[in-house]
């Protein structure tokens, strides 16, 4: 099929930017959305054009490296799946499809789709751990049973995989959907209990040093992630958020 | 020929470990202040020996290519974690896990090592429960457990069928603490380009900044390479688009020998590739074999109809397909070890069986698994004479349950319903065994310079077994690397901060800027991608699945052109003080072309099959194993371990021998 794609290029952080149309012919509907870029990029090399710089890794849709907005949606059309497991008999031909990064103050721009979302990893470090140090001496695995509701509760949470598909959708730029997976994954397994007030309390505040903007319940975050996250998590954290504020000591 | 000393200690195997911690030196607390470690790679192995070095007192600075630590390709892995903990209560132990183990490698690994790996692997379990790594658990709320190819025990520990990335988020929440507490300064979108030596010890690393492209220096007493594995070698592969040899290929090139860089894991359910543009390839876990059948058609008739697109797999009458790992495997049927179910599949495709366009593809038929789940489902309902169609639908429901994850993924990227139409699949790259040479405390051949996770050769042998790799990466990192690395650094308690003003450092920038500068001013035409490809073809079809000496022979010749091609034709655009990706490419692909001819040779040194290493020239020619892998003892019980001699294609051999005190070696037989 042919398609018109229209696509965000951007030199460096501080270039204003622009959306640059490129016209591509011979997709095959067994292509991957990347794979699709990668041809386009193929020939912008034999033309003496500088590719489209763009982050993806895995390809499988698990390290979260990729990111594009594709028609105004992260990830592009479908859900449950990252822009790399998207392919492109989703789309028909002679479609004109817009791709950009993703947008929030909070992840400034690199070059073209590629964003800088560092501030995730400091939200991390300023909490989303158990402090707990590697040397091995520790007791068995099984001395603690942990009830498997609340196992699979903490999993669901944990398959976050960090790609900030949230932030992005999200109309005020929130990462409350990222930062509640953690905070809910650790709070709700006992080993993570002892330092639960502490966490909550440091991630939260490092999250809005970094200019990520408030949760007001639209949803979006929720529809958009591609591992299916849920509201809840944010509920959750809101409460431990709450309780940790009025009971610290 | 040099001696290649292992430095296994002395006692007897359950001894050795223990013995060694004891009386290797160690570091006191406020010297451990006054050394600074790089880690590079920030995988399992990587991830949790910076946050376990850091926790110590080192200065650690830990450096990853990918926008964040937590994206290394060790989240990738799907199936589980193997540890000997008996909690099944199935009679598993530290002793069974070894011997599968060296067993599955088919004896061509370390008994020490592989030992030590089974040793510690409980721990590893304790240590990510402590960490909140959520495994599966039963409704009694313990840990649970499910069985994997090739051992005879229920011993792998998994966390749905995305154990790699909780391993690895456990693994980075560490660093992250040590991140935050300053012990580890972390450097994201950083790739490594050399290691320098100074006084034949290395001393630091040349890295560049992938975003702004300045090319770093940095200092440190010891440097630990967690870089993972070279499949992409194969251009196809199911490893992650990034992965890559660079910073083990410059290791080898300083000095760091590389061993038995040869032994490639083939992994035998893959969705098979579908067009030129293929990027990368998707593994279907290995559990799928547990209930699907592999065939093709008897008839070639058959096989060619369903490559025009004339019949379907639906098609061919019940009489009419071979299900032909049952047929030569009676025993072992559709579970026989990936090496031996790879190496079918593509003997049915090269004889003309193949079912898709490119005809490199067989079934994995369900459809045996549905109708049997279905008659259970019916009889647990009490549904008297059931419908075909109730049968059908009472055991879709029980396959989805099971692999519902893996067939929702075959169908998106497929696009065809895998419950009702049998799965196509293909062998495809998947892990390698073969790397760095070290010895029994990791370290290279180079004083300083040790090598952790897939990026070493130490613990799998000629072919790892399923749910190993996580093992080995969280073993090394969590509890081989922080004690070993003690050994070396007390020397350094009093040597001060490195210097990188220093000449060596000088020299080793000048020549990652001067090839920088060779791709950006090179006039060619063509992109990285289409060299990348041309020598991929080459590894796959004669240093793939099956090799000969004649095959070999002609791929390093054809290595060679494409190597000389590459320099003069390939375009690499834009400059070197930007986020250019082109550039990293070209990085990459060039260290590929000299790896994948000392691949080749090691394959042709080594004329025995082993693992997943086949030789066709070394095979059963009678008997009731004609046609199946002959290892040959007597010649190649050894470690490859290959010196760079100053130039590709140039290396001297050095030979480990590899003795088993406690392990009898046997012909595996899966017959």
């Amino acid at each position: 099929m042919k398609l018109n794609l229209k696509i965000w290029r951007q030199k460096g952080p501080k270039d204003t930017g622009a959306m640059k149309t490129y016209p591509v012919n011979d997709v095959s509907e067994d292509m991957s959305f990347l794979e699709m870029l990668d041809v386009l990029n193929d020939n912008l090399v034999r033309k003496n054009e500088e590719p489209i710089a763009f982050d993806h890794d895995c390809r499988e849709g698990i390290c979260g490296s990729c990111s594009l907005f594709i028609n105004g949606e992260p990830h592009g059309p479908g859900r449950g799946i990252t822009t790399c497991q998207l392919h492109m008999r989703k789309f028909k031909d002679g479609d004109t499809i817009h791709v950009e990064p993703w947008r929030s103050a909070a992840f400034p721009v690199i070059k073209d789709l590629a964003v800088d979302r560092s501030a995730f990893d400091r939200i991390q470090a300023a909490g989303g751990f158990i402090s707990v140090n590697t040397n091995g001496n520790l007791v068995d695995g099984n001395a603690l049973p942990i009830p498997k509701v609340d196992a699979d509760t903490a999993f669901d949470a944990a398959t976050c995989i960090g790609c900030g598909a949230c932030v992005a959708t999200c109309p005020n730029g929130s990462a409350m959907l990222f930062v509640s997976a953690k905070v809910s994954q650790l709070s709700l397994l006992p080993q993570g209990r002892p330092e639960a007030k502490e966490r909550v309390l440091n991630m939260v505040e490092q999250m809005d040093k970094e200019g990520f903007g408030n949760c007001s319940n639209t949803g979006a975050c929720e529809v958009e992630c591609p591992k299916g996250i849920s509201l809840e998590h944010i509920a959750r954290m809101n409460r431990e958020y709450m309780v940790a504020g009025v009971t610290k000591k | 020929m040099t001696k290649l000393d292992s430095k296994i200690p002395e006692g007897p195997l359950e001894r050795k470990w223990t013995d060694h911690k004891d009386h290797i030196r160690i570091v006191a607390p406020s010297n451990k202040r006054r050394i600074d470690v790089i880690v590079v790679g920030t995988g399992l192995a990587g991830g949790a020996a910076a946050a376990s070095l850091a926790e110590m007192g080192y200065n650690v600075k830990a450096f990853c290519f990918q926008d964040s630590a937590r994206r290394a390709h060790s989240i990738a892995a799907q199936g589980g974690i193997n540890a000997a903990k008996n909690y099944q209560n199935d009679g598993d132990s530290t002793f069974r896990l070894f011997y599968d183990t060296v067993k599955g490698g088919d004896y061509r690994s370390r008994e020490a090592n592989v030992y030590r790996l089974a040793e510690v692997s409980a721990n590893i379990i304790d240590q990510c429960v402590a960490q909140g790594v959520p495994f599966a658990r039963d409704y009694g709320g313990l840990l649970d457990n499910r069985s994997f190819g090739g051992v005879q025990v229920s011993r792998t520990f998994y966390a749905r069928g995305q154990t790699g990335q909780q391993l690895l988020l456990g693994a980075y929440s560490a660093l992250m603490r040590q991140v935050g507490k300053g012990t580890v300064k972390m450097y994201d979108r950083h790739e490594m380009l050399d290691v320098v030596k100074i006084d034949g010890k290395a001393r630091g690393i040349i890295a560049r900044n992938l975003i702004t492209g300045e090319i770093e220096r940095h200092g440190a007493h010891a440097v630990l390479l967690c870089t993972g594995g070279y499949g992409n070698v194969f251009f196809l592969s199911t490893n992650a688009m990034g992965s890559n040899v660079t910073a083990a290929w410059k290791a080898h090139k300083r000095g760091a020998y590389m061993a038995n860089p040869c032994y490639t894991q083939i992994h035998p359910t893959c969705i098979p590739v579908s067009g030129t543009h293929q990027s990368k390839l998707t593994l279907m876990s290995e559990s799928l074999r547990n209930d699907g059948r592999i065939w093709v058609p008897k008839k070639m008739e058959d096989a060619q109809a369903i490559r025009e697109g004339k019949k379907k797999g639906n098609d061919i009458a019940e009489a009419d397909r071979d299900y032909y790992l049952e047929r030569r495997y009676p025993a072992f049927g559709n579970l026989v070890p990936r090496d031996v179910a790879s190496r079918a599949a593509k003997e049915r495709c090269d004889a003309g069986f193949g079912v898709n366009k490119t005809g490199e593809a067989v079934y994995l038929d369900f459809t045996s698994a549905i109708e049997r789940y279905g008659r259970t489902q019916a009889n647990i309902q009490h549904i008297e004479n059931p419908s075909a169609e109730k049968i059908r639908e009472l055991g879709t429901a029980v396959v989805s349950e099971k692999y519902g994850n893996l067939f929702d993924m075959y169908e998106n990227i497929v696009g065809e319903n895998p419950y009702t139409h049998a799965m196509k699949i293909y062998p495809a790259v998947h892990y390698t065994m073969g790397g760095l040479w070290v010895d029994y405390n990791l370290q290279t051949t180079v004083p300083g310079l040790f090598t952790l996770g897939e990026a070493n050769f130490s613990d799998h042998g000629a072919n790892r077994l399923g749910a190993s790799a996580l093992m080995q990466g969280l073993a090394d990192g969590y509890f081989v690397i922080p004690y070993t690395v003690g050994d070396y650094l007390a020397d350094d308690i009093r040597t001060g901060p490195i210097d990188t003003k220093r000449d060596e450092f000088a020299e080793a920038e000048k020549a990652v800027k001067d090839r920088i500068d060779h791709f950006l001013n090179n006039k060619g035409t063509k992109p990285v991608d289409d060299f990348h490809r041309r020598l991929g073809k080459v590894m796959w079809d004669k240093c793939g699945m099956a090799r000969n000496a004649e095959g070999l022979k002609e791929a390093i010749i054809e290595i060679r052109k494409i190597r000389e091609d590459f320099w003069k034709e390939v375009r690499v655009p834009g400059t070197a003080n930007e986020f250019n990706q082109e550039l990293e490419k070209a990085g990459r692909v060039a260290d590929f072309l000299e790896l994948g001819e000392l691949m080749c040779m090691d394959a042709l040194d080594r004329n025995e099959s082993c693992g997943g290493h086949f030789r066709e020239e070394s095979q059963e020619l009678e008997g009731p194993q004609k046609g199946e892998a002959k290892r040959d003892d007597d010649n190649y019980a050894y470690v490859a371990a290959w010196e760079w001699l100053g130039e590709a294609g140039k290396a001297q051999l050095h030979k480990e021998e590899l003795t088993f005190d406690v392990v009898k070696l046997t012909q595996r037989s899966y017959k």
